[in-house]
């Protein structure tokens, strides 16, 4: 790892998801590279890492935009009209989710419950939690972020 | 029964950034006297004996579980305060890490003190980085302070995954691992972590720990019911004109929680303890919120008249289905068919096979699953399926 200096020195084989998100940060996905050399220094086989990899929700084994966004669809906000947020975000981004804007500004995607329920509905963009959205906030909120 | 605030006593009073304003209403004085008069053995008694059960959803006995690990042989043990509230509904954890982590740490503190652990992680999940820094920066305080002095406790994140507020599978994530359940036994506190004795308890356990410590057992299970002492948080949400945090003494009828302080109104049914919890009609609006009756970690979601129940328990499978871990063949698949066999019902299409074959799923789950997710995913259905079985019916294409 060190020798390629792709990531920090790893520690052992618990510091497995902390090097995954690292990664996650540094390039927007987990690239196949550094799961091959996360598997070598930690002395695990790839699919190992593969599998941690493609388990968790927040970390990712394709490109994603920089700024990712996470609406959520549980039944929360689902009762608060999620559903009209989700297709603000489809019209004002012209993506439908799972998907990535061509000029990789945005990845917009689904999230189970993120414990805004009091203040739904809600999404995140990266680490940002933004509560008690409407179609008019939409807008706004996504300029924000280039 | 009044609002208690027990768990919520500092929240909105302290500085959650300033150990000075924790310091003011008696913090670390529970840690302070463990220290000086009590012996581990008569930490974990006194636990025994105020009651106290897991506020994370199982309920179990938090005295028992410490004893266990304080008895399980070995010098390396862990405790593990679960902050991986993921279950849908559920956001009292994040409202008390917020406001006051200190309460948490010191009572982290005294686990470790009371099974004789060194070390205590705080699982903290992806979905609330925007609490690490609070939470790292009253360590440090707590540190600086003198407090944690031959004990460390250390903030491990989550990356996105529900099934890691199942004790076992978070302990795997630890570990650096797929956050997959664990087979039991051996039970977490004669080999969990890195196979050491180790606790898991969820953070509103723990908030009660310090004040149990203080006031002792006696005061702590004059609160509640035979078998559910103290208080509980609950995050109330949905149909209702005041969602948000409320603590209630545990025995307090399902209406006060409800009607009285969350103000909703029309309600149809009632969702408790998340996507894995129990559904009650309007009906059953008197239910006490106990152990006995109905509790889960304490989410409340409302449903109003308008709302219409076949689509309320598939969006909740949807859910179970894409969270299962994918360990064990009855939940993996299990959830899977459900959401196939409610899609038919939510399309009109439903059959009388349907609804036997919902009936005969949800026994093999909850008899076969490796942990909770599994065992309790049926519940949203089979509970529909008691109290308005016509949802079903009305759907089935004769």
């Amino acid at each position: 790892m060190s020798e390629k200096g792709i990531l920090t020195q790893p520690g052992g084989r618990e510091s497995l998801i902390l090097r995954l998100k690292e990664a996650q940060n540094k390039f927007g996905y987990v690239p196949q590279e550094v799961m091959a050399e996360l598997a070598q220094s930690l002395g695990i086989p790839i699919n190992e890492v593969y599998g941690v990899a493609s388990f968790y929700s927040f970390l990712s084994v394709r490109p994603l935009g920089r700024n990712v966004i996470r609406i959520c669809r549980s039944l929360p906000c689902y009762l608060k009209g999620a559903q009209t947020i989700i297709q603000t975000v489809e019209k004002e981004l012209g993506i439908k989710p799972g998907e990535t804007t061509p000029d990789g500004r945005f990845s917009f995607q689904f999230t189970n419950c993120i414990g805004l329920c009091d203040r739904a509905p809600a999404m995140m963009i990266n680490h940002d939690a933004h509560v008690e959205l409407t179609p008019e906030k939409i807008a706004q909120i996504l300029q924000t972020y280039r | 029964m009044p609002q208690q605030r027990v768990v919520l006593k500092n929240c909105g009073v302290i500085d959650p950034r300033r150990i000075e304003t924790y310091l003011e209403r008696d913090g670390f004085k529970a840690l302070e006297k463990v220290r000086r008069e009590m012996t581990p053995e008569q930490v974990t008694d006194e636990i025994k004996a105020s009651g106290l059960r897991g506020r994370g959803g199982a309920g179990f006995p938090t005295g028992i579980k410490w004893e266990g690990a304080r008895k399980a042989p070995g010098d390396e043990k862990y405790v593990i305060c679960n902050a991986d509230e993921g279950e849908v509904g559920t956001f009292k954890d994040r409202y008390i890490l917020e406001r006051d982590p200190f309460t948490l740490i010191e009572a982290i503190a005294i686990a470790g003190y009371g099974i004789g652990a060194k070390q205590g992680y705080i699982y903290l999940r992806a979905e609330y980085h925007h609490l690490f820094d609070l939470l790292q920066n009253a360590i440090n305080q707590a540190q600086k302070s003198g407090y944690l002095d031959g004990f460390n406790i250390e903030i491990r994140e989550g990356a996105g995954a529900y099934v890691c507020g199942e004790e076992s599978a978070l302990m795997d994530s630890i570990e650096g691992k797929r956050g997959e359940s664990r087979y039991r036994p051996p039970f977490p506190t004669t080999s969990g972590l890195w196979g050491k004795p180790t606790i898991i308890n969820n953070v509103e356990t723990l908030m009660n720990i310090p004040q149990i410590i203080l006031n002792g057992a006696g005061w702590f299970s004059q609160m509640g019911t035979e078998r559910s002492k103290g208080t509980k948080v609950f995050s109330v949400s949905g149909d209702v004109e005041n969602p948000g945090v409320y603590e209630l003494v545990l025995g307090s009828p399902l209406r006060e929680l409800v009607e009285e302080l969350a103000l909703a109104k029309n309600v149809k049914m009632i969702q408790i303890g998340g996507a894995t919890g129990r559904i009650l009609p309007y009906e059953k609006i008197d239910t006490p919120l106990a152990f006995e009756a109905v509790l889960g970690a304490g989410a409340v979601t409302v449903y109003d008249e308008s709302r219409d129940v076949i689509d309320i328990v598939y969006r909740t499978m949807e859910f179970l289905a894409e969270e299962s871990c994918g360990k064990c063949t009855p939940c993996r698949q299990g959830t899977e068919v459900m959401v196939e066999i409610l899609e038919k019902f939510h399309q009109g299409e439903g059959s009388e096979r349907d609804i036997r074959n919902l009936e005969d799923l949800s026994r093999v789950m909850m008899l076969c699953s490796l942990c909770g997710l599994g065992q309790a995913a049926p519940n949203a259905v089979m509970d529909t399926l008691q109290y308005f079985k016509d949802a079903y019916e009305s759907r089935v294409v004769v």
